[in-house]
């Protein structure tokens, strides 16, 4: 499904280098965990995956089901089935999720030449999807993540993933700034949405995100590359003895 | 500059539609500005003594005046022994039929997208059509005679209503007040005159066009509005002008008065020239606009969208005498290229339990320069009043400019003032959120703007909001909004 390799990218217009060569496969219906210390390139290679313009691809290709996606802009690679689930999800006030979720799911639709949904029936499937993450029907009608929580922002963009059914979908961070409590639904969110046909690929910092959603693949960043694969014990090792161990094994 | 950037800065650039001239014969005056010219202009238009004492009188405090000079904009001051103060389309019978109407000045109108027919026209709207320095249509004015309403050119009133006129003119804007009001007080050439009586909702929105066409002419309009105890309307202007190198100067006197629970609304999208991507050409925009709500329980609104001109200088304002009375100013400036404006508003509270509320939004785009100026005033008989202030700015690029100047003052310790600012730039996180989820960027950006000027364009009357949005989407198109 997404095929990386050998990416290298910078901020637009700067010269030192973020990615220094990632290479990664994803297929379908696996969950990826990619773990890394602050600074490391994680965010980075979710964003640069995603097309964010403020990053330049120095080298290497990003191919989305075979389609080299490199150079295209972020809307054409979210009609292709790219998700991006914010670290900071952004505030635009005065539009609400409703009339963003509708808009967007319709371009989607329309890109792929599917049928579009009239305001009556995407309210009905619009409410369909609410109890994935417990959602009130209020925060429909709410501007997109203004005013929200910290935790209302993250489980926004589950709600938007789970209404968008994209075919990957990068989670950056996800569970940062979430209580236990509020771990668990967006874990289970996540999990009710990922199926057979679909992936994920997860950011994260920690290990407790991975109690509440089984990676098949964990991957360790450093330094702009990713310098260990495995499964999920590999978590579990690196919970125990630090990135700092693992740096000074790799060198 | 980032793709993001550079895409919205093109959006900016879209043409302006509005930029055509119409070719009709004129009857002008010589240029400049001088005793005789005040008398031959108040002559021609047959005006009683008193009208042309008002004139006279303002002229000569207009002499000892000084141009202003305090505001956030810098243009070359307009000449004013070089400008017209008066250009009437020359075949000019009596209005009574539209048939009387210069047919090229009615296919301007329709080419504006304001047929003078009455059945062509929106439902429920009345329109006084202003083409440079004359009004040249009125319509619905006998449906409306029915309720009471008066609707008709200001030069009219004077000659039909003189009673009504000598009470008002210059209440609420004395031709002393400042250095535009002066010269508009002295060379006026029409305008709009609305009067609501009694106890009557005026049945229909009434609105002014204002067209200026020819090059050389300064428009003057004078504007008075009267809702009697009881009488509420919903009142617009609409303003175009085609494009010269040349600026031009449009400076109005518009004044309400409400009294006891009367009810003025007053709308305003302005849509002047606003010059070229080098600063050149534009409309300067030099307007004097204040209501009083005289009686108590009465209220008065201006909402206003402003798009277009090279620079503007305005500050719709409302005197709270009447206790209860309210006061409300919702805004939309945009600026882009170069233009300039230095726009907000002044609420004076002087009755009890008053109550006034400012939204303004800026948005600044290209080079330009976007100011919001805003004077609350709570006296010390105020007492119990309240003050509420948003004032929002959007920036647009980098090379653009927003500032904020309120002044505030209260002199009573049971009154409130609440004044909260914000400034936020169309992020691109904003736009690549939005694009994350599969919206275009075009779309993105209108979506942007469009959210964050919601609060104002609902104040806009139905039959308006949607032209407002058109307006606001075609004038950031390529730029941002």
């Amino acid at each position: 499904m997404l095929e990386i390799r050998n990416l290298h990218a910078v901020v637009e217009g700067e010269e030192l280098e973020i990615l220094k060569g990632v290479n990664l496969t994803v297929n379908k219906g696996e969950i990826h965990a990619i773990m890394g210390p602050n600074g490391s390139g994680k965010s980075t290679l979710s964003k640069v995956v995603s097309g964010h313009p403020e990053y330049e691809v120095t080298e290497g290709t990003i191919l989305f089901e075979g389609e080299d996606i490199t150079e295209m802009d972020a809307d054409e690679r979210a009609h292709l089935g790219l998700f991006l689930a914010f670290q900071y999800p952004v505030e635009v006030p005065g539009i609400t999720n409703k009339t963003l979720l509708r808009e967007a799911y319709n371009t989607i639709a329309r890109a792929n030449e599917r049928e579009e949904l009239d305001p009556l029936e995407f309210e009905d499937y619009l409410v369909s999807k609410l109890e994935i993450i417990e959602m009130k029907d209020e925060f429909l009608n709410r501007s997109i993540n203004t005013g929200f929580s910290g935790g209302e922002k993250k489980k926004n963009e589950i709600f938007q993933m789970a209404v968008l059914n994209p075919r990957l979908s990068f989670l950056d961070e996800t569970d940062s700034g979430l209580d236990i409590d509020a771990l668990k639904l967006v874990s289970d969110g996540v999990n009710k949405i990922a199926s057979p046909e679909n992936a994920i690929v997860m950011i994260t910092h920690y290990q407790r995100l991975l109690n509440y959603i089984k990676p098949d693949f964990v991957h360790v960043m450093l330094d702009g590359k990713i310098v260990k694969s495995g499964d999920i014990s590999l978590a579990v090792e690196l919970e125990a003895n630090g990135y700092d161990q693992m740096q000074k094994e790799l060198a | 500059m980032s793709e993001e950037t550079k895409a919205l800065e093109s959006m900016i650039g879209e043409e302006y539609k509005y930029g055509f001239t119409t070719d009709v014969e004129y009857e002008d005056f010589p240029k400049g500005i001088s005793e005789d010219i005040i008398r031959e202009l108040s002559s021609i238009k047959e005006e009683p003594e008193w009208m042309l004492e008002f004139r006279l009188k303002s002229y000569r405090a207009w002499l000892e005046m000084e141009e202003p000079e305090w505001f956030n904009a810098t243009y070359t001051k307009p000449d004013f022994e070089n400008l017209l103060y008066y250009s009437a389309p020359k075949k000019r019978p009596s209005l009574d039929s539209l048939d009387d109407v210069d047919p090229n000045i009615r296919e301007t109108y329709e080419k504006l997208g304001i047929p003078l027919e009455e059945q062509k026209m929106l439902a429920g709207v009345a329109i006084d059509a202003v083409f440079d320095s004359v009004s040249v249509f009125t319509s619905f004015k006998e449906k409306l005679a029915e309720a009471g309403v008066i609707f008709c050119s200001i030069s009219e009133a004077i000659k039909e209503h003189p009673e009504l006129v000598k009470k008002y003119m210059g209440s609420v804007i004395p031709a002393r007040d400042n250095f535009y009001a002066a010269l508009n007080s002295a060379v006026f050439s029409d305008g709009s005159f609305c009067y609501i009586p009694k106890n009557t909702a005026c049945p229909m929105e009434l609105s002014t066009y204002f067209r200026i066409n020819n090059m050389e002419s300064g428009q003057f309009e004078r504007t008075l509005i009267i809702a009697e105890e009881g009488a509420s309307v919903s009142y617009l202007e609409g303003c175009t002008a085609p494009m010269y190198d040349e600026n031009q100067l449009h400076a109005a006197v518009v004044e309400l008065i409400a009294l006891d629970h009367a009810d003025i609304k007053y709308s305003t999208i302005q849509n002047w020239y606003s010059g070229d991507e080098n600063g050149k050409g534009g409309i300067y925009n030099f307007v004097t606009k204040r209501g009083i709500c005289k009686g108590d329980h009465s209220k008065i609104s201006w909402t206003q969208l402003e798009t277009g001109s090279a620079v503007t200088l305005k500050y719709p304002s409302v005197i709270l005498q009447g206790d209860h009375s309210i006061g409300e100013f919702y805004s939309v400036a945009v600026t882009t290229k170069k233009q300039q404006a230095d726009t907000g508003t002044k609420m004076i509270h002087l009755g009890k339990n008053t109550r006034s509320t400012i939204i303004s939004k800026g948005i600044s785009a290209g080079e330009s320069n976007n100011s919001y100026r805003g004077e609350v005033r709570i006296g010390k008989k105020a007492t119990g009043s309240k003050n509420y202030s948003v004032c929002d700015s959007m920036l647009i690029g980098q090379s653009c400019g927003a500032h904020t100047f309120p002044y505030i003052s209260s002199e009573n310790a049971s009154s409130s003032v609440e004044h909260e600012a914000t400034t936020s730039r169309v992020g691109e996180e904003q736009i690549f959120y939005l694009m994350q989820r599969g919206i275009s960027e075009q779309d993105a950006i209108s979506m942007i703007i469009n959210g964050f000027v919601k609060d104002v364009l609902k104040e806009l009357p139905l039959e308006f909001a949607v032209e407002a949005n058109k307006l606001l989407d075609i004038k950031l198109e390529g730029s941002v909004g």
